[in-house]
């Protein structure tokens, strides 16, 4: 048994920690050394908690830490890089789900006594940590769903769902006032246990209404919220560490998917709304009706054949590279064609994929060295110089219409200018569009060349000609 | 339907309007097809090629004129071909109605349906099309290898061991397509090329070219006009265009000026003064001659040499490389039959709804139909709408939001302060500074690393653990329970989300 003073001391340690942790994960260089401070952060959170804290049951809670970890251990072991959005998003719901448990022991706890103010004030904290987690556990639940491909990706609207929303919105208040009451009078566990049902609902029905090119800002959204309702639980038990580390994570998670929405051109409001890519049927439709022109295709020995000959090169995988899992084949191409003095280089969007950084994190599993993968912003500039684009399995990031048509669902977002390169050689299994469900005019585009197939069988055909 | 192609009876016209290869696919098209006897010999195409591909070889001209339904040709009709054509008809074939009135006034009378290939909308659908560039490329290309011909030296530049030979200097004047396929052509062959143009939009395609753009020293102006093609420019624009190029011709060794404005004579662009300050040997091939030439010293259809200097003024650039471009006319005239005939029945349909069909066709059943009206879209947009505009409007827009929000913000705190005990308060103090610290640290995040740097804060955020471990002491069976399962998925956790950011991390290299 350790003091708790001793105890405090290495909570200051482990928050120190967590905030280098997510300082260097920020940079590449220092990410590694991110990593471990979080890991030592964590350790000495748990050692002092364990020794200062805990009095008996060391034997329940060793096995639950061992069995919980290898568990975890096998888990990330385990899971293919493409399978990352749904490992993480099954994570947070660990975190909402524990977030909940750890809501109502606490209000079941007999030795916790308040009075007055202080007991609203931690009757709210309770409710708001319950509640947090609730959502955050449905939420992530369905995002898991979605990304693993078990639920649809198009969004579900119901007629009314901002005043569906809105009502649950307000239940949730009122029920919130009960309990307040409630619980003053020794009571409150039934308008709690109606709240968890609202919050459920209402993470599921949150997330479902959001369309499968808005995933990437809604996993980063739920790992803010993992975080909020570590920091309303850290109220709740009168824990600065929890509430530090939760507020760190909270506001990562939102700054990360501000980043995200910025990226994309589109409010955080309107993509927590939902319902995206449903208004483009009626615009879309239209764009169909004229006259698109005729795409021309390519066959992978001409394609092979137009690279060799290029100077300069740029890769533009999209979500189509992940689901055919041919992140390996692009390196091959890319390393033969860097080998005979092409300058191959990998354009990102910040979209890309289903998950923030989704593509990089393909690459890199591919051993693509980090120093040729560029962000938009770097390289949209240099794509008049640029041979030979190849948009691998990418629709809209690619999308013309998006600058040059007011009215496209996805106008304003910034795209990867591929179009004002040479060429472009798209790698599409047919045409049908991309998750925002707009036709794209690139492939209608005189100097866009289509190359049809499944993206990895057919870029094991190009590297065969090359 | 029959189509027929007869011979090209213009002197020392070699091309022809279609070849075996097309043939085949005309064909498949449903139409039959009759080749004049002896039509492809001068661009190497032999009547028995033609017939290997299923053509009929007529003997007579007159012969294949009066059992064609559909005439293809090269050259607008002369000589007294017209008088073979009769009323219902189809003649396609390079017309030029501005330029020959007479003609067209003729073929309407006639009864005639004519498709004019040099009538064709500039537009991206019709590029297929578009004989024009067809045969503005092939007169590109042939310009160089005239000018090659002429110029006594090396084009490339190389240091051998009887001693060092500089690169030819090419100046290409106008980057149309005929000057960018002179410049493709004179920078493979090894010379160092310049060029000009009034239209600064084809700046980034000359230098796509890896040739140098000269740049005018002048204000803004704009010299594209409609369709993409060039227009008339301002005196003093010319004024210092001419300068331009008299410090050009003293350095460079070959001129190749393809400078044309639709429906003008073309631009006297380099005098003799010019040519003169030219250095012996050096070339100019004059690819406007037919129009009057952009060198005040070309006579068309000859190669002059004046001051030491050849100029180059052939008027049949395309013909000089008839095989290919008989091939490229012909597959642009099959891509033509393919819109004609959208039933693929060998049945033409002249719709005038299609702005392509319509904008070729000059006559058709009795009636004159050239000009057509004005084309909806040029091949260029005129400028790129500024993107960022409206963007920033929403900004400025949103100024007092801010505000406003800070206001709230504030009178909401003060008004948790004045309730909430001390207690509460000590713990939001560090709340509120937990989330700064958390947006500087993560704001300048490189987007590379938005996925490990998820899966850390993930792990990090399972330092609900503690919770767990605060209430796994409880002497209540219950909460214990609760405390170990979560202690359980806690763990989980934790040990997933940092074991896979490592393994993450283990694969970014450099």
């Amino acid at each position: 048994m350790i003091s708790a003073g001793i105890v405090t001391v290495s909570y200051i340690a482990a928050t120190i920690l967590f905030i280098l942790a997510l300082g260097g994960l920020s940079n590449q260089e220092t990410a590694r050394r991110g990593n471990w401070y979080g890991i030592s952060g964590m350790t000495i959170a748990l050692l002092a908690t364990v020794f200062g804290v805990v009095t008996n049951n060391y034997i329940e809670l060793m096995t639950a830490l061992v069995v919980g970890g290898s568990i975890g251990l096998l888990l990330a072991k385990r899971v293919q890089m493409t399978e990352m959005p749904e490992l993480v998003a099954i994570l947070h719901s660990l975190v909402g789900l524990a977030a909940v448990m750890v809501g109502y022991a606490n209000f079941m706890d007999p030795s916790v006594h308040f009075t007055g103010v202080e007991l609203t004030i931690h009757d709210v904290e309770t409710y708001l940590g319950i509640l947090i987690g609730a959502v955050t556990f449905s939420g992530s639940v369905i995002a898991f769903g979605k990304l693993s491909g078990r639920i649809g990706g198009k969004p579900l609207t119901l007629p009314g769902r901002h005043l569906f929303n809105l009502g649950l919105l307000i239940a949730t208040i009122w029920f919130g006032r009960e309990f307040v009451i409630d619980s003053a009078a020794g009571a409150g566990i039934t308008p709690l246990m109606i709240m968890t049902g609202i919050a459920l609902v209402f993470g599921i029905h949150m997330v479902m209404a959001i369309g499968g090119a808005d995933m990437p800002v809604v996993v980063s959204m739920l790992n803010s919220y993992s975080g909020w309702a570590a920091s309303a639980t850290g109220f709740m038990l009168n824990n600065d560490l929890l509430i530090v580390t939760g507020a760190l994570v909270g506001s990562s998670g939102a700054i990360l998917s501000y980043i995200m929405c910025r990226a994309m051109n589109r409010k955080f409001l309107s993509v927590i709304a939902g319902g995206f890519g449903t208004g483009g049927g009626a615009t879309a439709a239209s764009g169909g009706g004229e006259d698109q022109g005729e795409v021309v295709p390519i066959s992978a020995d001409e394609t092979a054949e137009l690279l060799v000959n290029s100077k300069e090169v740029m890769i533009i995988p999209g979500y189509g590279m992940a689901v055919a899992q041919a992140q390996h084949i692009v390196f091959e191409i890319t390393s033969t064609l860097r080998a005979k003095g092409v300058n191959v280089r990998f354009g990102i969007h910040p979209v890309a994929g289903r998950m923030p950084g989704h593509m990089n994190v393909l690459l890199a599993e591919a051993k693509v060295p980090y120093d040729i993968v560029y962000e938009m912003d770097e390289i949209n500039e240099d794509f008049p110089d640029v041979d030979v684009s190849v948009v691998i399995g990418a629709n809209d990031i690619v999308n013309p219409s998006a600058l040059d048509e007011p009215d496209s669902p996805i106008a304003g977002m910034p795209v990867l200018e591929c179009w004002k390169g040479k060429t472009s050689i798209v790698l599409k299994r047919s045409m049908a569009t991309g998750y925002a469900g707009v036709q794209n005019p690139l492939f209608f585009k005189e100097n866009t060349r289509m190359l049809f197939g499944d993206a990895k069988e057919t870029l094991e055909a190009v590297f065969k000609a090359l | 339907m029959k189509i027929g192609v007869p011979k090209e009876i213009h002197e020392g016209e070699r091309r022809v309007a279609t070849t075996p290869d097309v043939v085949a696919q005309l064909s498949k098209l449903g139409f039959t097809v009759a080749v004049e006897a002896g039509a492809g010999a001068a661009a190497s195409y032999a009547d028995e090629a033609y017939e290997a591909a299923g053509c009929e070889i007529v003997a007579s001209a007159s012969d294949l004129w009066a059992q064609s339904d559909i005439i293809m040709k090269v050259r607008a009709p002369e000589g007294g071909e017209a008088d073979l054509l009769r009323s219902g008809q189809t003649l396609i074939s390079f017309l030029w109605p501005a330029q020959n009135p007479e003609m067209l006034k003729d073929l309407t009378a006639r009864g005639v349906t004519a498709i004019a290939m040099d009538s064709i909308p500039r537009i991206s659908r019709a590029q297929k099309m578009d004989a024009l560039s067809s045969m503005a490329n092939i007169a590109g290309y042939r310009a160089i290898v005239e000018a090659a011909q002429h110029f006594g030296r090396f084009f490339t530049g190389q240091i051998t061991a009887a001693g060092k030979v500089p690169p030819a200097k090419v100046l290409v004047i106008g980057a149309g397509v005929a000057g960018l396929a002179a410049i493709g052509a004179a920078k493979s062959m090894g010379a160092i090329v310049r060029s000009f143009d009034t239209r600064p939009e084809v700046k980034e395609q000359i230098e796509s070219m890896d040739a140098e753009f000269l740049m005018l020293d002048f204000e803004d102006e704009d010299g594209s006009g409609e369709g993409g093609y060039a227009k008339v420019m301002s005196d003093e624009f010319i004024k210092a265009e001419m300068a331009l190029f008299a410090e050009q011709a003293r350095d460079v060794d070959i001129i190749i000026t393809t400078a044309l404005i639709p429906g003008k004579p073309a631009p006297r662009l380099i005098t003799a003064d010019m040519v003169a300050s030219m250095k012996d040997g050096s070339v100019v091939v004059d690819l406007a001659a037919e129009q009057g030439g952009n060198c005040e010293l070309t006579v068309a259809g000859e190669v002059v040499v004046r001051d030491g200097v050849s100029i180059i003024g052939y008027t049949d650039l395309p013909s000089r490389l008839a095989a290919q471009s008989s091939q490229l006319y012909g597959t642009n005239l099959r891509h033509l039959l393919t819109d004609l005939t959208p039933e693929k029945d060998g049945e033409i349909v002249v719709n005038m709804e299609d702005e392509v069909i319509r904008g070729a066709t000059i006559c058709t059943g009795g009636e004159t139909t050239w000009p057509p009206p004005a084309p909806k879209l040029s091949a260029a947009p005129k400028k790129a709408a500024p993107a960022p505009a409206p963007v920033a409007v929403k900004e400025k827009k949103s100024a007092l939001g801010p505000i406003m929000a800070v206001a709230i913000g504030a009178l909401a705190l003060l008004g948790l302060g004045s309730v909430a005990p001390p207690s509460f308060m000590a713990h939001f103090t560090v709340f509120v500074l937990a989330c700064f610290v958390g947006y500087m640290v993560i704001w300048n995040v490189s987007p590379a690393l938005h996925t490990p740097l998820m899966s850390v804060t993930n792990a990090i955020s399972s330092i609900i653990v503690i919770g767990a471990l605060i209430q796994i002491s409880s002497a209540d069976n219950m909460i214990k329970w609760i405390a170990v399962f979560t202690l359980l998925i806690t763990s989980i956790n934790i040990a997933g989300g940092f074991a896979v950011t490592r393994r993450m991390l283990e694969m970014f290299r450099k």
